[in-house]
């Protein structure tokens, strides 16, 4: 982990409430797709943590849905805006060299971000075959379909009310994809959904309320099969052999 | 040149920056960040006998200027704390370490403080008769002074090292509760706790901890935590812990100023990992802004 700060290259809208914001800065903390930054708002006490869609050397992109005071703050900031305050690499994040040859990532809503930046990892890895499946409630939340499509080998979309791909959940498009492991991130209902919907072993990452979001504070506990995790430090990626719905 | 050094329960710490109980692990996370020698001390994780899961989530909520927490004393026990933990804490962190105990009896408390009193790291014992996150937990012997006594002379016979009390500020007399403690032997009293509270999501309309209340702490309680070791300050003969809500030199300074003989900053560590270090290294130039030469000269200053 490391504490920066970090300048907002670009923010912009790119579906229903959703934000795309592209941060320069120091990315050496950085270890694995699946971690997170933690970002301070001035004016709220608690910092954010919000998921790594992808990084560079020197830049942090951010894809983050608005959903309360601290995203709605973020989303009305723009190059011109002070640099930001972020806690960056936090998380163990996924682990790549178990995707066997043909891994399925699956992800819903602002569960996809993480999953763009180990598609990519993958992607240069040489996995040849990535299929994706992208779920959204509707047409106007959907984000990232087409920059999944440049390095997957398919991407498949599902929506709640049909109103482009398939209609229905991601478990629905699930048993027409061949698969060797999964990756998976998104609402607790849909990683339940996911676990049920396959025999193949996989990953899950989870989503809880923080305090610090480095290990400190023990707010985002859960138990898993092998004992008591911190979500922010022994997460947020568990494996699935772990879980403990 | 100033001085930063203070003395507390016949420690001499290099200065009155401790990092407070449940805002600092058992340190680890943060001497990964900086080197956590240069604390004054610290408080370790609150431990109880047994190993603890503590409260379902969500246990955190925002508030303005600070946070609930209500994480219900998730610890290994003093087991592990004692075999394993502290030894490798030897790794990182060199100087006497405060240990926090918690408890749900008068046994159970003084079993914890007899194991730690072999611990040749623990400087002092810091006993928490205030956790509110805890069904019939700490809080009720820390609501009345005769319980309190209770669990004081139990840890006193079964340790030599010294006994401060952590206190809850969710009383209607805390100064009561301090005497008590006093008579019946502590060495020392820390405080304040968190201060209960509750926040309730308005889309669910259901509170946001899952344990419904938790301990409202940060930035917001600071005047409350003053008002208090002010109050105590002149009741006791014994040393103060001041904590609650202190985020910056100054706070550290307006807290001494009330009668606390050292400061502890939880809250702060948790959205600044590198709070406690800050506060130190402002700590000489806020003396002097403020023309103090010994920061112990200052303790209870505004009485």
């Amino acid at each position: 982990m490391k504490q920066g700060f970090y300048k907002i290259l670009e923010n912009k809208n790119i579906a229903l409430d959703v934000y795309k914001m592209v941060l320069s800065g120091d990315t050496s903390a950085i270890t694995a797709p699946g971690q997170f930054v933690n970002i301070k708002i001035d004016g709220l006490y608690l910092r954010r943590p919000i998921s790594i869609c992808d990084w560079s050397e020197d830049t942090i992109t951010l894809i983050y849905k608005v959903v309360g005071k601290g995203t709605e703050v973020l989303s009305k900031m723009d190059a011109e805006s002070p640099s930001l305050d972020l806690l960056v690499g936090l998380g163990n994040g996924y682990n790549t060299e178990k995707c066997g040859t043909s891994p399925l990532l699956i992800g819903g809503g602002v569960g996809v971000p993480p999953l763009y930046g180990l598609c990519k990892r993958l992607h240069e890895s040489g996995v040849g075959n990535i299929n994706v499946i992208l779920g959204f409630n509707s047409a106007a939340d959907v984000f990232y379909a087409e920059e999944f499509a440049k390095i997957a080998s398919s991407v498949t979309v599902t929506t709640v009310d049909g109103s482009v791909g398939i209609k229905g959940f991601v478990s629905n498009a699930m048993p027409d994809i061949d698969h060797s492991y999964f990756y998976t991130c998104g609402p607790e209902p849909m990683l339940k959904a996911v676990y049920n919907a396959t025999e193949a072993d996989g990953q899950f990452s989870f989503e809880e309320r923080m305090g610090c979001g480095f290990g400190a504070c023990m707010g985002c506990s859960c138990k898993t099969k092998y004992g008591n995790k911190r979500i922010c430090v022994d997460g947020p990626v568990l494996e699935k052999g772990e879980i403990i719905w | 040149m100033v001085n930063t050094k203070v003395e507390l329960c016949g420690l001499t710490l290099d200065n009155p920056v401790i990092p407070a109980s449940g805002c600092f692990g058992y340190g680890k996370e943060f001497s990964e960040l900086y080197d956590i020698n240069i604390l004054g001390s610290f408080s370790f994780k609150g431990t109880t006998k047994d190993p603890r899961f503590g409260n379902p989530t969500p246990r955190i909520a925002e508030c303005t200027a600070g946070m609930i927490n209500s994480v219900g004393l998730q610890n290994p026990g003093i087991e592990e704390v004692v075999t394993n933990i502290l030894p490798a804490m030897k790794e990182y962190y060199t100087k006497p370490v405060i240990a926090n105990v918690g408890g749900f009896s008068v046994e159970e408390y003084a079993y914890c403080c007899e194991r730690l009193n072999e611990c040749d790291q623990v400087g002092i014992i810091e006993v928490n008769i205030s956790c509110p996150n805890v069904h019939g937990g700490g809080i009720s012997f820390g609501t009345s002074p005769a319980e309190a006594a209770k669990v004081t002379a139990a840890v006193k016979k079964v340790t030599s090292k010294p006994v401060v009390i952590k206190l809850t500020p969710n009383v209607t007399d805390i100064v009561s509760i301090a005497k008590a403690c006093e008579e019946a032997g502590a060495d020392g009293i820390s405080m304040i706790n968190t201060l209960l509270g509750m926040r309730i999501n308005l889309k669910t309309k259901k509170p946001i901890i899952a344990n419904k209340m938790g301990g409202f702490s940060g930035d917001a309680i600071f005047p409350v935590a003053v008002r208090m070791v002010y109050q105590v300050y002149e009741a006791v003969n014994i040393p103060i812990i001041g904590m609650g809500g202190v985020s910056s030199a100054e706070d550290v300074i307006e807290m001494m100023l009330a009668g606390a003989s050292a400061v502890q900053v939880g809250a702060a560590n948790l959205i600044n990992p590198y709070a406690a270090k800050e506060i130190i290294e402002q700590l000489p130039t806020a003396m002097e802004k403020y023309k103090i030469n010994n920061l112990k000269d200052i303790i209870g200053g505004a009485h």
